[in-house]
């Protein structure tokens, strides 16, 4: 029984200083992510070719490559062209990259889903098409993108821990670090693996309680 | 200007509409008074409802000059050039849906205040309380806070109506505002659609119903095939009609009532 309480508490401060790593990480690139994935969806939907394809190129190398490549082409890849990042920079650049490819797609297909009868209903009171947008289109294609979001911020956080590849001290490489110092390998793992969880179950009550405000006016009240 | 124009709310010259090789509107040329109340009846097909949305631009012209109010916009030259001409002119023209198409996540009052604030740039105070005053108008004070999904058809409509009222047009344009709806729902629409009709406003109503139009419009248009067939005061369009087809289009119609 000491020999578990002396692991937990030598191990607890390096494992919530991997927690913190790894949650400052993920509401990084989602935050940075998301905003991209607009972006992304705004230029997919653009009527120019030019602005429309680049878009579209980005989107599939993104979901066509695994994001570890990604990230080692960013952390290993890139010095060789002089831009030399450090291990937290440069994961959550590719990590951000990687979520703003997912949501972009995720968001365009939600704005197209919404009926072109809001569009109208906005033109029909004087409009502009940004107006429209903003204030008919996007609260509702927000509405049926969530499910989809949460889906990937999700994925995103347990994404987090390929960043041990480049040297991120975040949660899954401090667990490394000390099954490699202590020998409690399954130890190590399942506290990892249990943080992970509760993380990702604070983030789908989130999601839950998102859906739960958006979805409110589809209640007859 | 001649002194008619002055007094013409809607001026429609020659327009023309396609879709892909099919004629829908053939050279449509259109004329609505202020204050005037314009019924246009025809059957399905007959490109009624593909003109009312050719006034406000919700479907694009391949031709044509159209004048609301104080705005022009001519069909024939880059729309592209003219979207702020466009915007003018939707926003002296109200549209009301077949639909209603209101906006699904924002209340009853925020529906109608919308147009105001974010268009016009109104105060939303002064919006909201003018709102709730086009809401007795219409028979709905009690449901400000309720959204659109809470409302049967007939209130969604009158919210629709409130909302077009609240951007202050100089005309109407109403769709089928009935067609969507139960049968004992279409009355408290219609109604306040005539109180509206006593205003001496300007309302351009696209309508199945028959007795409705017969009642409220000041004249009639007959459409078939893209084309006016037949316009008339609407006492004697009915009572009276002088081309064959506007007969048997009138005979099957109330043989069906």
């Amino acid at each position: 029984m000491d020999v578990i309480v002396d692991l937990i508490l030598k191990s607890a401060p390096f494992l919530m200083k991997g927690t913190a790593f790894t949650v400052g990480l993920s509401a990084g690139s989602m935050i940075l992510g998301l905003s991209l994935g607009f972006l992304i969806a705004f230029m997919h939907l653009s009527p120019s070719k030019l602005i429309r394809w680049p878009a579209m190129f980005f989107v599939s190398f993104i979901r066509g490559t695994p994001l570890i490549v990604q990230l080692f082409l960013i952390y290993y890849g890139l010095p060789e062209f002089g831009v030399r990042l450090d291990p937290i920079p440069a994961a959550l650049l590719g990590l951000s990259l990687n979520v703003g490819g997912y949501t972009g797609e995720i968001l365009r297909g939600a704005i197209q889903s919404v009926d072109k009868s809001h569009w109208e209903a906005a033109y029909s009171i004087g409009m502009t098409p940004a107006q429209a947008m903003r204030r008919s289109i996007l609260p509702q294609a927000i509405r049926v993108a969530l499910p989809a979001l949460g889906n990937t911020f999700l994925s995103l956080i347990k994404d987090t821990a390929i960043a041990a590849t480049i040297q991120v001290p975040e949660l899954f490489r401090q667990a490394q670090l000390i099954s490699a110092r202590t020998y409690e390998v399954f130890a190590m793992y399942l506290s990892a693996a249990a943080i992970y969880w509760i993380l990702c179950i604070i983030l789908s009550r989130l999601q839950s309680k998102m859906e739960q405000r958006s979805n409110r006016h589809m209640r007859a009240n | 200007m001649d002194r008619n124009n002055k007094e013409t709310m809607i001026a429609v010259k020659g327009l023309k509409k396609s879709f892909d090789n099919n004629h829908v509107l053939s050279d449509i040329d259109l004329n609505v008074h202020k204050g005037e109340v314009l019924a246009i009846i025809g059957p399905s097909g007959s490109g009624k409802t593909t003109l009312l949305r050719c006034l406000n631009f919700l479907e694009t012209p391949n031709g044509g000059n159209i004048r609301i109010s104080s705005t022009t916009v001519d069909a024939s030259q880059d729309l592209k050039k003219q979207k702020k001409a466009i915007r003018a002119l939707r926003k002296s023209a109200g549209f009301v849906f077949q639909n209603f198409n209101l906006f699904p996540h924002r209340t009853v009052l925020e529906n109608i205040t919308e147009g105001p604030v974010i268009v016009k740039g109104e105060e939303p105070d002064s919006a909201a309380k003018k709102a709730r005053k086009l809401l007795k108008k219409v028979g709905l004070a009690n449901k400000e806070d309720a959204y659109p999904s809470a409302l049967s058809g007939g209130q969604q409509q009158r919210v629709a109506i409130a909302r077009a009222l609240a951007m202050e047009p100089d005309v109407i344009l109403f769709d089928e505002p009935t067609s969507a709806l139960d049968p004992e729902l279409v009355g408290e629409v219609l109604n306040v659609i005539k109180e509206l009709a006593t205003e001496e406003r300007t309302l351009v109503i696209v309508t199945h119903e028959m007795a409705f139009a017969r009642d409220v419009a000041d004249r009639v248009i007959f459409m078939a095939d893209g084309q006016i067939v037949e316009e008339a005061p609407a006492e004697e369009l009915f009572s009276d009609p002088k081309r064959e087809r506007t007969k048997k289009f009138l005979k099957k119609i109330l043989e069906k009532q």
